[in-house]
This record gives structure tokens, C-alpha cells and sequence, in this order.
């Protein structure tokens, strides 16, 4: 059939149960995104005959004949449509995986769509941005320049590809074998593109007797199936770290036994995603089923299921036999003592929830082998050099006959620091020698991809009438599913700043990360902080308030200043961790204090046209954060002074950097721009950033800890002024530099919330949201809102709607559409304030700020809903019903979802 | 997504066509059907090829919705005010965007049975009654709120096919007030309630998102509170998934009810907003009313 695509007449040839969006897609069009398949994100949205349409769900068929519009046809980067010139003035995008589908739908909007954004935009999901410059960008507000140094907001350098459709995400290219360009790694591969699916358990635990593939073998398209009898034996984790041996090596490529419902059994290898997922369900698997456990207390007992006793305490696993991957247990003075001592004790526990990632991009891999027979991996990752090592290690391959580079990927939010699809992809190439791609499903996601721990976390606090914090107790148990990843991590992370932002002379921790048969959890923004600071933020409002001290008044008093020991139960404080500079939780907790205070009559006026019943309150927390995980993070970079060969073009780059972060919403490329652009005298627009690909040489960690500006920022500014000065000397015209960020501080945010509760139904409405971050110099202002508004919407989500409910370890609502993530017009503005701080240790005085600002906002609320209604929530997320029983003093029933 | 045991779509032109052979589905607006894995669907037949006329007039100020009549189309009812706000709200009380309404149909909304059927409600509401087609050639109608008998299931035999949903003029011309519901602002509907009166002083009050399936409570004039309030706890048993627990439910379900007693019992005309609490101001960075 005929259609024509972005003004182009096309003629092609859908399969019968084919959608638009696929149809597109194979035909090249990569403007059209995938964010859920279902109809529920709108990220592939494009125009038919000048209406909207989520294009995965339009029947490929009945665009025959007709004019199908996607962003790359409303307009390109040198002649953009409005709403795409937009977008870029108001960055209406981090990561940009929704921007396609935003645009196309924006341009369609009329005068009285316009008026109610929230209607209009609720098939648009964006998991980063939080809204508010969507909404910026829709309604005509400018806040991003061209050319701006540090300290002033420019754009990405890929914006203007960005909100065209232009950019390339993970599976963007053309695919090796189909005239892929003569960037480095021309495909050796022959053969087209396969397609991978893999065969999944539906058991919690279940030994593997045996795998028949013969029938799916004999399907049409099926290339190969691989099962166990072909995976290495080395065991590994998921999770990826600088150190290897941070996680647990427990986990098998395939393996003979089954530890979660949907891990995966066996990979099939086909021609389409279609022959490969048809074959699946013929791969007959005989499974031996193996009692299960599911809950963190029952797993310890003994005598319940053990999950990896066959493997050894030197594997990373601190108690095989107990299903423990990681303890630690230690106290600094003595807590008893100091209670007894005490004017007040309080004590409580908390829990929080199963939480995805949802990173609009699925998680991705393309791989093909090159002309000199390297391994080439195109991924979603955050971490590609970790990625490379590990599968080189794996594979037995010297690293530098392996490449793992990434495009622009669609946000990750510790989600993609994880070795998911890549070893798959990575068996299937070698195995068949033909290029092969995996991409993750939404529902694969929920399934398979590692989710938030859940924890429950005890606190006991006590303190004196003087308002002195005089012992701080805590015990947390996190659920880290059926493997490891980030089991250990997470846990020893979970309860350190949480702790150490207070100056208390008596601390007790203990922490246990359990296996359970339920579906691994992972490494989420914030690393396990923000579930402990929900339960010690509470506490501590609870003991100010028994003591009769105000919460805000409370913190100051306790919080530790420049200079203090940044320490949990250790005696002899650690020496790579300093709190130095300005005293920035101070400030932080001042700002947010005076905005709360000035804002309160407006809000007062506000509140009184509530219907009846509707109770108001305020609440504060405190989150502090090291600026780069411990034990070191390391990046390299390259700059080099470029040749124009037409000196006279404005636009031509002047100087090339080389850097390992991937991109991701992080932002940390326009930085590395700004950065390099200063050093060197010139603008961003000059500097071309060629980044995230190991075949480049050099070495990044990667970006988690939010290190993007911290380490690689201060590897590219080291870089960008020694070539500047090797310049001004008439020296190389090439400079390299590196960063191990062994050296660490701390940084510091402030959430404040005024919230409005109806005990009727449990609605909890937040009439004012502020928060204050200490970022150090702030390289990017505009950017930096961006994340601190990112943050605190995704804790928004998962304070108060967003859950995954698993129920004997299955997953039951595998789709954004069970799901509850904030839609545009769900979520308040939140306002962003800067203390004036600034860091020795980051690039012209920054701090890192991209996990952080996601810790306070649950406590925040929580506080506020307590001052609201008298009562305290205990439990994430604080769901309408949640809230409707607590004010109502009816009991929580067993097993609601 | 794409259907991938689907091998043949056919598109249907004249009634001969909806005969269905084995593993074939109706397609209707597809939202639904390509929004999932579908096992055991090998074939499609599309009825949008029939060209039903969306909405027709009935004798005596009826309507008749075509089962592929697009949901968007009931921002444009025309209907007496009431009703016409009514199947506004109903549109808007669906988790989908606009971009999908304008696809998606009332009939394979309610053909879908759930409990979140918001085409449920509004056609319960107005005591629709459903026109189906048999496969021999004939014809049965029944009320949709007897149509619908539990989340994913309808009295609809294999072959059947939902023509339309005829709505009377008398059902047309009453006064209606609607509330919603969700664990979520713009969420999926945890409870819709609609209540109506009519002008004989008659009041129903239909139930939906919270059961399983419809449920209509009627009174021939205005109920008092203690009365509504034990016809509504005899209403369960409340509905269980993701986007509400039961007890919650039914608690809401109640308050709600009471909500439009008082409004029904007022005189003002006007249906409120589909939310629980309609008129709550939207404070600066508020999260909005529910929609
Ligand atoms: C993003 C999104 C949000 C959604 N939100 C909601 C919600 O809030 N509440 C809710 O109830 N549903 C919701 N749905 C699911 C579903 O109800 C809608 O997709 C839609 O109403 C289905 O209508 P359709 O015309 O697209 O049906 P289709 O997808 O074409 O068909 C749906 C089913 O009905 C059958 N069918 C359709 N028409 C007829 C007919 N005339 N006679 C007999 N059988 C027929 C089909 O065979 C199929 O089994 C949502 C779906 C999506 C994608
Ligand atoms: S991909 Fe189509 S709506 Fe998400
Ligand atoms: S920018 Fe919207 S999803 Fe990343």
C-alpha cells in the first residue's frame, strides 16, 4: 500500500496485525518513539490526515492512502516548527525520548485544548522533566540561551535535534548490514538484523530438567535458541560498579535454576521480533519446582528456601545459608544510655514500595561483530565502559576486542547501571555471527528490570528538651529480590548519609539486604538513601515535636556543619569524605523555612476556599548526599584543537572532546560543553563532543553517583585548560586529563511542602512545594531546576501513586496503565532555590545534583500530612486509601494491593 | 503493538462479512486490541468498514449510538444540556487521552466490560439498551447494565456482534450529576457515579468502577440520606485490582452517592465536575481537580 510519510510518498507492505508505529519504524522512520507499545505514553504520536494518533495503536492498514506527519516532518533543525523552537527556548526535554511525541501533539492543540493542559497532555508521559518546562515550552516561556558559558543556562548541544526527531536513541540507526555509515565498527556481520526474545520461568524457583528446542528450531525465521548448555559459567551480577567485586557474583547468563517468575530460561533468535516471539512458547522446559519465599523475615528463618547456598561467601555473599547478601551491625556510643537519658524517645517503622525506573526508553541492545572481528555493542547504558569489561570477562575477550558505545538513551535513573540486555545480545552475535538486537517491552520492564528496594526501615531517636539529638537507632531490611545487584551497595549506602547528616554522639545501625524469590531490585536514584531518610526525616519531625521544638529549629540545631566528621558508627572518622566550604544545609534549611513563611498567607487564602473538612499542613526534610560514591570514580578526557576547513563558518566546532558519559537527560554533555568552552575562550556551539564509547579510548566509570559533572566535568575542564595553555605556548594541539574522585563532600537539599489533606477520601493535594539545593557553583541554572523538578517529581510518584505490586513474587501490574505514574497536571510546581555554596573538589566550585533532590520530598510530605491531619503515615506510597484509613482509624487489611 | 499471530484482517462492508471463522476477533477501534499481547487471535474483522452513522436520531428525541460510534464524538451529543455534559464527563472520566477517544468506540468500550467502562456508565445511566446482532441473521437487544456481568464479561455469544445503543428521549431529558474517583488525579476510575432524575421525581443512581458490574439503585422520588446509604451498602460486592481496595471503595462509593443525593435533591441544574470534590479551588501549584 501507499502512504505518504513526512512528505514523502512511500510504498510498503504491512503484515496483517501490524501497527503504524512498526510499519514506520522498519521503513526508517526513526522519529517515531517507543515508550510503551500500548497507548498509554504518547511518545509515538504522529500526525494522519492532520489528527493526532497514538501511532502503536493504529492498525497499520487503515493508514492506507493517507499523510502521516512525524516530528521530523513538522519541521528540522534549521527550519523548526514553533512548538519545536519552543521546546529548545524552554528545554521542554532532559532525556528527549518523549519529545517527538510531545511536539507532534502540541501542534495540534487548539485555542481551548491550550486552556486545559492537563486534558490535553494526559496521553504524554514524560518521566523526567516533572512538567513544569513542558508547560514553559507549550505556553511560550524562553529560559535557555545560545552560547552561554558556566553559570548561565545553554542548551544541549542536542537540542535542536532533540525536539526535530533528529537525534539518535539506541536503536535509532540504521541497522548494521543496511549500509551503516563508515563510522567506526562497519559491519562484518553478514545476514540482516535479527531479533531476540527470551523464554521466561513461570515459577519463583524451579529447577531446569531439561530444554527442548527442537520444535521452535524447525519454526520459520528461528536462527537459534540458547539455553545454559550454551551461556559461560562465570558467575556475575547485573549490577555494575568500578569495583567488580561491589556485588555479588550470583548471578548466571542462563541458568539451570530459576529464582524468579519471569527470569529469563532461554533466548530465541529469529529473523523478526515477531518468528522469535511466536517461537518462544514453542521451547518446551521442564522445570522441577523449588519451594519459594517472598518475604524478607521468613527467608532468614531457618529451615526457608535458600535462594544461592550453593555458592560461597567469597562470591559476595555474606550469608549464603541465611539468603543474607550483606549485613552490618555497629554502634558509636551508646544508644541505651542515651535514651534512658533522654527527655523523649520515639519510635516507629516505615516502609516503602516496589518502585520502577520507567525510563521512557526500554532497555536496548544492538551488537554486530566489525571488519576486525570486534565485538560491537550499541546499548542503553549509563555504564559502557563497565559494560565492556564485564562482558570481556565473560567471554574470556581481551577488552579491546570488545566496544560498548551508546547514542542519546532515553533516561535512566540507576536503571540502566545494570548489564541487562548486552550479554545476551553478545552471546547471540558470537554464537551466530550476524547482527542481533534485543529491546526490551514495557512489560519486560516491570518484570525484568530491577525495581526500587523495598525496605522497612525502624527508627528510635531520642533527644532533650534543649532540642539535642541525642541518639539515633536504625534498623533497616531491604528485599533485594533473587539476586544481588546492588544488594550490597544499597544497603551500606541506604544508611550512611541518611546518619551521618546528624551530629549524634550515640548511633546505632543495622542493615540486612535478603533474598527472596521475588524479581531483583536494583541501583534508583538515590541508592537506597531516600527510603531510610522517609523513615529518619520522620522520626526526627516526631521527636522535635514531643520536645516541643519547632522541626525546622530542630534541624539547624542538629544537622552537622563544615568541619564536622561525616560518619556513621565509625569511630575513627573516614578521611576520603570531608563536609568543607559553606555551611550549605544551613543555608538550605533557611531558604525553605523564609519561602514557606512568605508564602503562607497567600496559601492561607488559598486554603479557605477548600470544601469542609480539608485540614492544611506543613512539613519540612533534610537529604544529604556524597557527591561521588566511595572508593573511587574514574573518568579520562581527551580535547583537541580542530582544524575548521572553512575557518569563516560561525558554526564549524573549534575544538573536539572525547569523554566516557553517556547522555541521558543528565545533562552532563551540555555542561562538558560549557565547561571546555570556557577554558578554552570560545562558545559551546564550538565544541563537538564525541562521548560513551569505549572504541574512543580513555575510560569513564560512568555516570551514576551522579558524577557526570563532579568527575568527567572536572576530568574535561583539566583537559580543555592544560590544551589552552599548551596552545597559548604554541604546544600539542591534543590534551588529556583525568579524575579519580577519591576526594569527596557532601551536598545538601531542603524539601518544604504546605499540603492540603481531605480525611474524607484521603486526597492529598500539595498547595506549595519548595526546595533548596546546595549545588555548589551552579554551572547551569536552568538545568539544574530541570533536575532538582525531575527529582522531586519522580518522588512525587513514589510518594504518593506510584507502586509495583508483586503477589507471590509476580508482577500484577506490568503496564504504565496499572500503574500510576504522574501524568502532566498531577504534579505541583515545585520552586528551586540555590544556597551559595561552592566545592574545592568540582569544576569551578560545583557539586553534583541529580539523585539528591529526590530524597526529601516523601518526608516532606509525610510531615506535612501529619501536621495536616494529627497522624502519621508510616508507609510509601502514601496512597489515597492509605491516608483515608489512617484518618479514620481503620486498620490496613491484609494483602491490599 | 503489533498483533503477531494475526495473519489475515479482513474489512468488513456488509453485514455477510461479520461471520467470523476460527481465531477471528471484531476489530472495533483497536485501542484496546493492539494495546496488548492477544493469544489466540489469528484474525481480524474490522467493523469500521460498515460505516455505521456514529449518532442517528430516534423517533421521540432518542438517540442511537453506533457501537463504532468514536467516544470522542460525546463531546458533541446532541443531547438536551444535561446529558450532553453528562456523556462529556463520562468521555473525560476514561484514562485515555483525547488523541485515543477520537478511535476508540462507545460499543468496544463497553463490549471490554470493565468495571473503569465509563461508556458503561453512561450508557447505564441513560438506560441504553443495547441492540446486538446474531449470527443467524437476527437480532436481540438488552439493557447494557445486563449486558455487562463482570470485569471482561458480557452476555455477547461468539458471533454476536453490538450494533448500537439506543437512548429514549425521556432518558435524554433528565437531570444528571456525575462523580469520579481514582487513586490518582486523572487516574482510572476507582468509582463513576452517576445519579439522575427525572422529571416525575423518580431518581436512579448507577454504580460503576467500584463493582464488578453495574449496579443501579432506584427510587421512585428522592431518597433520604439513611435510605440511599443502605441501598448503597448493599451495592457490593466491591470491586478489587490495582486502583482501589474494596473497603476504600465501597467507603467512597457512599460518599459519593450522597454527594449527588444532595445534588439531585437541590435545584440547581447544573452537573458538577467529575470529581469527588468538584469545586476545591485550584490553589497555586495545586495538582488540579480530579478529571
Ligand atoms: C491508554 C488506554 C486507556 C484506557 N482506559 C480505559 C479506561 O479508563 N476505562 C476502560 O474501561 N477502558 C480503558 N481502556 C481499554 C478499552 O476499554 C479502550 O481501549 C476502548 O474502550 C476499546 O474500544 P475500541 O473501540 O478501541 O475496541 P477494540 O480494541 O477494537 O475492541 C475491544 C474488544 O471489544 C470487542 N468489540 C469491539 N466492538 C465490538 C462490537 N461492536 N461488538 C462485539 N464486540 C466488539 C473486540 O472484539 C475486542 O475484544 C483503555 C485503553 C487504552 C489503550
Ligand atoms: S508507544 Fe504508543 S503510546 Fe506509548
Ligand atoms: S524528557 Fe521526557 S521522558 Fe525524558
Amino acid at each position: 500500500m501507499r502512504l505518504t510519510v513526512d512528505g514523502q510518498e512511500r510504498e510498503v507492505t504491512p503484515r496483517a496485525g501490524q501497527v503504524l508505529r512498526t510499519l514506520l519504524r522498519e521503513a526508517g522512520v526513526t522519529s517515531v518513539k517507543k515508550g510503551c507499545d500500548a497507548g498509554d505514553c504518547g511518545a509515538c504520536t504522529v500526525l494522519l490526515d492532520g489528527d493526532p494518533v497514538h501511532s502503536c495503536l493504529v492498525p497499520a492498514h487503515r493508514a492506507e492512502g493517507r499523510e502521516v506527519v512525524t516530528a521530523a516532518g513538522l519541521g528540522s533543525p534549521d527550519d523548526p516548527h514553533p512548538v519545536q523552537e519552543a521546546f529548545l527556548a524552554a528545554g521542554g526535554y532532559q532525556c528527549g525520548f518523549c519529545t517527538a511525541g510531545y511536539v507532534v501533539t502540541a501542534s495540534a492543540l487548539d485555542d481551548a485544548q491550550r486552556e486545559d493542559l492537563p486534558r490535553a497532555l494526559k496521553g504524554n508521559l514524560c518521566r523526567c522533566t516533572g512538567y513544569r518546562a513542558i508547560r514553559d515550552a507549550i505556553e511560550g516561556v524562553a529560559s535557555t540561551e545560545a552560547g552561554a558559558l558556566p553559570g548561565r543556562s545553554a542548551r544541549p548541544p542536542a537540542g535542536a535535534r532533540v525536539v526535530t526527531g533528529r537525534e539518535e536513541y539506541t536503536l535509532d540507526g540504521p541497522p548494521p548490514g543496511a549500509g551503516a555509515g563508515p563510522e567506526p565498527g562497519e559491519p562484518r556481520s553478514t545476514g540482516g538484523l535479527l531479533h531476540l526474545a527470551v523464554v521466561t520461568s513461570p515459577h519463583a524457583h524451579a529447577r531446569i530438567r531439561a530444554i527442548d528446542a527442537r520444535a521452535a528450531l524447525g519454526m520459520p525465521g528461528v536462527v537459534a535458541v540458547l539455553t545454559h548448555a550454551d551461556a559461560p559459567d562465570t558467575l556475575y551480577s547485573t549490577g555494575r560498579h568500578e569495583h567488580r567485586t561491589d556485588d555479588p557474583a550470583d548471578t548466571r547468563m542462563l541458568d539451570d535454576v530459576v529464582r524468579f517468575r519471569g527470569q529469563r530460561v532461554a533466548a530465541v533468535v529469529a529473523e523478526s521480533v515477531a518468528a522469535a516471539e511466536r517461537a518462544r512458547d514453542a521451547v518446551v522446559v521442564d522445570y522441577e519446582p523449588l519451594p519459594a519465599v517472598f518475604d524478607v523475615d521468613a527467608a532468614r528463618e531457618p529451615g526457608a528456601p535458600l535462594l544461592h547456598a550453593d555458592k560461597p561467601v567469597a562470591n559476595g555473599i555474606d550469608g549464603p545459608e541465611r539468603n543474607v547478601v550483606a549485613e552490618w551491625h555497629a554502634e558509636r556510643g551508646d544508644v541505651a544510655a542515651a535514651e534512658a537519658a533522654a527527655d523523649a524517645v520515639v519510635a516507629g517503622t516505615w516502609t516503602t514500595a516496589r518502585v520502577s525506573h520507567a525510563a521512557l526508553e526500554t532497555h536496548a541492545t544492538r551488537g554486530w561483530l566489525d571488519a576486525e572481528g570486534r565485538l560491537v555493542l550499541r546499548t542503553s547504558s549509563q555504564v559502557p565502559y563497565l559494560v565492556r569489561d564485564e562482558l570481556a570477562l565473560l567471554f574470556d575477550r581481551d577488552p579491546a576486542t570488545v566496544r560498548v558505545f551508546t547514542a542519546r538513551v532515553g533516561g535512566g535513573f540507576g536503571g540502566k547501571q545494570e548489564l541487562l540486555t548486552e550479554d545476551l545480545v553478545a552471546l547471540a552475535v558470537l554464537r551466530t555471527g550476524r547482527p542481533v538486537q534485543w529491546e526490551f517491552t514495557r512489560e519486560e520492564e516491570f518484570r525484568r528490570a530491577p525495581l526500587r528496594h523495598p525496605m522497612r526501615v525502624r527508627v528510635r531517636a531520642s533527644g532533650t528538651r534543649a532540642g539535642v539529638l541525642t541518639s539515633l537507632a536504625v534498623e533497616q531490611v531491604m528485599d533485594t529480590g533473587a539476586y544481588g545487584n546492588h544488594g550490597r551497595g544499597v544497603m551500606y549506602h541506604s544508611v550512611h548519609e541518611s546518619v551521618a547528616a546528624y551530629r549524634c554522639d550515640n548511633v546505632r545501625v543495622d542493615a540486612c539486604s535478603v533474598y527472596t524469590n521475588n524479581p531483583p531490585s536494583g541501583a534508583f536514584r538515590g541508592y537506597g538513601l531516600g527510603q531510610v531518610i522517609f523513615a529518619i526525616e520522620s522520626a526526627i519531625d516526631e521527636l522535635a515535636r514531643e520536645l516541643g521544638v519547632d522541626p525546622v529549629a530542630f534541624r539547624r540545631r542538629n544537622v552537622i556543619v563544615p568541619g564536622d566528621p561525616v560518619r556513621v558508627a565509625e569511630l575513627e572518622p573516614p578521611s576520603d569524605i570531608a563536609y568543607e566550604g559553606a555551611h550549605g544545609a544551613g543555608q538550605c534549611l533557611d531558604l525553605v523555612e523564609a519561602r514557606l513563611e512568605a508564602t503562607a498567607g497567600e496559601d492561607a487564602v488559598a486554603a479557605e476556599r477548600l470544601p469542609e473538612g480539608w485540614r492544611v499542613g506543613e512539613g519540612v526534610a533534610l537529604a544529604m548526599i556524597a557527591t561521588i560514591p566511595p572508593r573511587g570514580h574514574r573518568a579520562t578526557a581527551r580535547v583537541r584543537a580542530l582544524d575548521p576547513s572553512d575557518p569563516d563558518d560561525a558554526g564549524a566546532p573549534l575544538y573536539e572532546v572525547e569523554v566516557g558519559t553517556a547522555e541521558f537527560g543528565n545533562g552532563s554533555t551540555t555542561v562538558h560543553a560549557q565547561l571546555a568552552a570556557a577554558a578554552l575562550g570560545t562558545t559551546p556551539e564550538r565544541i563537538r563532543i564525541r562521548q560513551s564509547d569505549t572504541g574512543l579510548g580513555g575510560y569513564d566509570t560512568g555516570a551514576y553517583g551522579s558524577t557526570g559533572t563532579v568527575v568527567a566535568g572536572t576530568a574535561v575542564h583539566r583537559a580543555a585548560t592544560r590544551l589552552a595553555e599548551q596552545l597559548a605556548a604554541g604546544g600539542a594541539r591534543e590534551a588529556e586529563a583525568d579524575h579519580d574522585g577519591l576526594r569527596r563532600t557532601v551536598a545538601f537539599n531542603v524539601h518544604g511542602v504546605r499540603v492540603a489533606v481531605d480525611p474524607a477520601s484521603g486526597e492529598v493535594r500539595v498547595l506549595r512545594s519548595v526546595q533548596a539545593a546546595d549545588a555548589g557553583t551552579v554551572l547551569n541554572p536552568e538545568q539544574l531546576r530541570g533536575q532538582v523538578e525531575g527529582g522531586a517529581a519522580q518522588a512525587f510518584g513514589s510518594a504518593l501513586t506510584e507502586e509495583v505490586v508483586v503477589r507471590d513474587g509476580a508482577v500484577v501490574n506490568a503496564a504504565f496503565r496499572d500503574y500510576r505514574l504522574p501524568k502532566f497536571g498531577d504534579l505541583p510546581d515545585t520552586e528551586v532555590l540555590f544556597a551559595d555554596t561552592s566545592s574545592g573538589l568540582g569544576p569551578l566550585g560545583a557539586k553534583s545534583m541529580s539523585e539528591a533532590p529526590y530524597n526529601p520530598v516523601a518526608p516532606a510530605l509525610a510531615n506535612a500530612i501529619r501536621d495536616a491531619i494529627g497522624l502519621r503515615p508510616t508507609a510509601l506510597p502514601m496512597r489515597r486509601d492509605r491516608i483515608w484509613r489512617l484518618a479514620n482509624g481503620i486498620p490496613e487489611p491484609p494483602g491490599v494491593h | 503493538m503489533d498483533l503477531i499471530e494475526v495473519g489475515s484482517v479482513r474489512v468488513a462492508r456488509t453485514r455477510d462479512d461479520l461471520a467470523l471463522g476460527p481465531g477471528e476477533h471484531l476489530l472495533a477501534g483497536g485501542t484496546w486490541l493492539y494495546s496488548e499481547p492477544q493469544r489466540g487471535v489469528t484474525g481480524l474483522v474490522d467493523l469500521t468498514g460498515l460505516g455505521w452513522d456514529p449518532v442517528e436520531s430516534l423517533p421521540g428525541g432518542g438517540l442511537r449510538l453506533a457501537a463504532t460510534c468514536p467516544i470522542a464524538r460525546l463531546h458533541e451529543l446532541p443531547a438536551p444540556p444535561s446529558a450532553a455534559a453528562l456523556a462529556r464527563e463520562c468521555a473525560d472520566a476514561l484514562l485515555m487521552s483525547w488523541k485515543i477517544q477520537a478511535v476508540a468506540t462507545v460499543g468496544g468500550n463497553v463490549c471490554m466490560a470493565l468495571p473503569a467502562g465509563a461508556m458503561t456508565a453512561f450508557a447505564t445511566a441513560l438506560d441504553g439498551e443495547a441492540v446486538i446482532w446474531r449470527p443467524d441473521g437476527g437480532e436481540r437487544r438488552e439493557p447494557v447494565a445486563d449486558l455487562v456481568r463482570g470485569p471482561r464479561t458480557t452476555t455477547l455469544r461468539r458471533g454476536e456482534v453490538l450494533r448500537a445503543i439506543d437512548l429514549t428521549g425521556a432518558a435524554l431529558g433528565a437531570r444528571f450529576a456525575v462523580r469520579q474517583l481514582s487513586l490518582a488525579p486523572r487516574g482510572r476510575s476507582a468509582a463513576l457515579l452517576v445519579g439522575r432524575r427525572d422529571a416525575d421525581g423518580a431518581v436512579a443512581l448507577t454504580i460503576t468502577g467500584s463493582t464488578p458490574r453495574p449496579r443501579v439503585l432506584r427510587f421512585a422520588s428522592p431518597p433520604e440520606p439513611d435510605a440511599l446509604a443502605e441501598a448503597v451498602a448493599d451495592a457490593g460486592p466491591w470491586y478489587d485490582d490495582v486502583h482501589g481496595a474494596p473497603d476504600w471503595r465501597a467507603a467512597m462509593t457512599a460518599r459519593l452517592a450522597e454527594q449527588l443525593r444532595a445534588e439531585l435533591a437541590g435545584e440547581s441544574g447544573t452537573t458538577a465536575g467529575p470529581s469527588g470534590a468538584g469545586d476545591v479551588p485550584d490553589a497555586p501549584g495545586s495538582s488540579g481537580a480530579d478529571s
